[in-house]
Parts: structure tokens; sequence; C-alpha cells
């Protein structure tokens, strides 16, 4: 009989250089949400500013970064950069760079959401108790604009876990490269092993996004206003 | 005389040529309650948040207790601290628990000890009845209740002036009876309040002086008892007409 394709999952190194691939898949998702949540913040802010132009830029930016595939993005940057600028930045660097331009983007909409959700009696009743205009961002308006924002912020992580996969085509080797090689390697000894591979790759992203997934829900019921 | 607020000519317009507010001239005492009563547009409520510096005004000054104050000053919120003001939708910050709601702006803005300004938010709201709520949060409260918390959270500022602007009206008519007492309460304490109602029967409770507004400018001016009684004008009667179902002929 043959062997079972499971066992080529503990041949070696196999699973552990799974999770490591899957590390730097969440390295390069958890860093650009980071800096996609601190350059969205004031993005949000930006956006609900009156000036036409402002709007304008912001818009277009956007929709921009909506309507292009974070693909062709990526090569944008990985090799746009390389070959016209000639800056030699690693995949995992170009990676970072394009989801936080993606990410920034969603993240101000989502953050100019938050903020025109909020009522202008919050702004008023905050001034009228005598309270300026930091003080009543501070405490008033922001407080409740994060809550409004935790749920859609997490899913967003969420999303940009998954796309990560996407960077194997810029030569990154994160948890799907990984597999592939695996499978790669033992095509002969096993054929098999690629579902079997593939299926823990599945259940690794799982136990990755479902708590996320998670948590968003607890903490839309949790700060329901 | 004690006057707390004075208003002189004062005149606003949202769009231009279309005057909201024309020449309004107005004084309150210390101690003293004004209900401002009109039809809907007249332009109370904007006059209120005139008065709470809420709105630009194009003429005129607003003088309290014997500062002329404005938009633009540069101390704008300290003299707001001095005009509390509670809104119809009551606008409790919903993030906060009733407590926290009450002691945000003496503790962050006034700077007063958290310990001291808390046992005098306890004492309000044992006034109004709501001493068990304090740890609840807004959405656990109903309408009443929440604009009883808008009032302490008003209260403990140690406004000079207190304005109300239709605080019942989005409220179901049980509730409105709980908040008006804490109100009458106030009066006869002797808090100075300007107050927009739409309810008569405590307008006729609660008021030193009624002021009757229509089209933007100041109509009739009296004391309760005389205005409800023997109304001045045509317009007045017309309107106060508006609260006599049985004077309707079908």
């Amino acid at each position: 009989m043959q062997d079972l394709g499971i066992q080529v999952l503990f041949q070696g190194r196999n699973f552990i250089r799974l999770w490591e691939g899957l590390w730097v898949t969440l390295r390069i998702a958890v860093i650009s949400m980071a800096f996609s949540v601190l350059l969205g913040f004031f993005l949000g802010m930006v956006m609900t500013m009156h000036n036409r132009a402002v709007r304008c830029i912001t818009r277009l930016y956007l929709e921009t970064v909506r309507i292009l595939p974070q693909l062709v993005l990526l090569f944008l940057v990985y090799f746009g950069a390389a070959k016209h600028l000639g800056i030699n930045m690693s995949g995992e660097t170009a990676a970072i760079i394009v989801f936080t331009f993606w990410g920034t983007a969603e993240m101000g909409d989502l953050v100019r959401g938050a903020l025109i959700a909020t009522p202008r009696h919050q702004y008023e009743s905050a001034g009228g108790l005598g309270m300026n205009t930091l003080q009543t961002y501070f405490y008033v308006i922001i407080p409740q604009t994060i809550r409004r924002l935790l749920p859609p912020a997490v899913n967003l992580l969420t999303r940009m876990i998954k796309t990560t996969s996407l960077v194997v085509l810029i030569g990154v080797v994160e948890v799907v490269k990984v597999g592939k090689q695996i499978i790669d390697a033992s095509r002969y000894q096993t054929p098999t092993a690629a579902l079997w591979i593939y299926g823990v790759i599945f259940i690794m992203y799982f136990i990755v996004c479902y708590p996320f997934s998670r948590l968003s829900l607890w903490l839309e019921k949790k700060y329901e206003i | 005389m004690n006057e707390v607020l004075q208003v002189k000519h004062l005149t606003k317009s949202y769009e231009k040529d279309e005057p909201v507010l024309k020449d309004i001239n107005f004084n309150l005492q210390k101690g003293e309650v004004v209900v401002i009563v009109g039809p809907s547009g007249c332009g109370k409520s904007t006059f209120l948040r005139c008065l709470n510096l809420l709105e630009p005004i194009d003429e005129g000054s607003i003088v309290l207790g014997g500062e002329t104050i404005g938009r633009k000053d540069k101390n704008v919120h300290q003299h707001r601290q001095k005009i509390g003001m509670v809104f119809q939708s009551y606008e409790l910050f919903p993030h906060l628990s009733i407590i926290n709601n009450i002691l945000l702006a003496p503790v962050k803005v006034q700077k007063r000890d958290r310990k001291e300004a808390e046992r005098e938010a306890l004492a309000l709201l044992e006034r109004v009845g709501l001493s068990d709520k304090k740890d609840a949060f807004p959405r656990q409260l109903s309408g009443g209740q929440k604009q009883r918390v808008a009032i302490v959270r008003a209260l403990i500022m140690n406004p000079e002036v207190l304005l109300l602007d239709e605080i019942t009206a989005a409220l179901d008519p049980e509730m409105v009876r709980e908040v008006l007492q804490v109100v009458l309460k106030l009066a006869q304490e002797g808090m100075t309040m300007a107050i927009v109602t739409h309810e008569m029967e405590f307008a006729k409770a609660v008021a030193d002086r009624v002021m009757f507004m229509d089209q933007g400018v100041i109509v009739e001016e009296n004391t309760a008892k005389e205005f409800f009684a023997y109304p001045k004008t045509e317009r007045a009667k017309q309107f106060l007409n508006t609260f006599h179902y049985e004077a309707l002929e079908i």
C-alpha cells in the first residue's frame, strides 16, 4: 500500500517550515496593518474635511487602490522600483509597502465613515461642557470612533492575511510557497501529498483567521452603541 | 438689578437676507426662569444655540455677567462652562458609564479632584432619583432617565445659567413628567434658566416670564400668569388656541 500523503508533513523539518512560512505571512500582514492604522487614521480625518481639492485627491487615491488588483501593485512596486529607480528592495519590503498603500486607503475610508457616523450633537454637547477641540476629540469622539472601527478593522486584517498569499509571485517564501516546495520535493514518492499539504495550510489559515473573525464579532456585540 | 445674561440687538441668519432672528433684546435676572414658546421654526432653538455660542451671530452682543462674549473669544471654553445646555436628544456619551459621563467635564476640563466631584455627582444623581444607575451605560437607560442624567451633567459644572432646548420633545408622555419635575425643583431652588418647550402646562408652572416668538422676533413678553390668561397679541392668542382642541369646530 502506498504511504499516506500526510506522512510528508512529518519528514524532516517540513511541518516547522510551514509554520515559518505562516510567520512570514503574518509578519507582512501585521506590520502593514500597523502602518495602515496609523496612516489611515490621519487619512480618515483629512477625508472629512470640506475642502474640494482634498476630497477629490483622497477619493481618487481610494478608487485607484480599489480598482487595481493587489497583484498589479505588487509588480509595479517590486519590479518598477528595481527597473526605473534602481532600488532593489526585498520582496517582503515591497509587499509591506503595497499592503500599507492598500490598507491605508481602506482604513482611511473606515475612519471617515466612523467619524461621520458620530452625531453632530456629540461635538456640541462636548463643546457645551466647555471642552476645547482637542479635548472633544480625545475624550469623546475618538473613543467612539475606535469602538465603531474595531470590528471592520479586524476584518480588514484577516483579508490582508489571506491576500498575502500573492507575495509568492514576487519571490517571498511564505506559507503557500513552502507548501508548494514540500509537494514538489515529494512528488515521486508521495503523489498524494498535494492534497494533504494544502489541507494543512487551509487549517493553518483557519487557525489564524478564525480567532480574529470571532474577535470582530465579539467586539461588535460588546461595543454596540 | 442682578443681570446674569443680557442680549442686545441680536440678529442671525443662516442664509443671506433670510434672518431667523431679528433684533432680539433679552435679559435674564439671577434666579429667573424664562420660558420661550412659539411655533416650530420661529427661531427659539436657534436663539438658545446662539446664547451657548454654538451658532455665530451676525449682529448684536451677548453679555454674560458683565462681560461680552463671542464664539471667537480665546476663552470661549470658559464662557461655555458658565452656560449649561441640555439638548432634545440628550446626547450622553455612549462609550462612558453614567458616572463617567457626569465626571468627564469637571475632572478633565475644570481639573477638579475626582473624589470630590464624584461626591457631588452622586448627590445630584440622588436628587434626580438615579443613584442606582451610576455604573450603567446610556443605552441601558430610558429616554427620561437619560435626560435627567444630561441635566445632572450640565449642573455639575455649576453653570450660572441653564439652557434647556425642548428637552422633553423626544420623550414618551409618561417620561415627560419625571424630567419636568426635576426642572421645577431646580426653578424652586433658584436656578437661572431659559427654557424652550412645547409643554404649555409646564411653562405655566415653571415660568416667571414667558417670551413668545414668531418668525424671528419677540412678539410678546409677559409674566406667565398674564400671558396664558390674557395674551395681548392676536398671534399669541392664535398660537395658544392650537393647544385647545375643544375650541375646534368641525
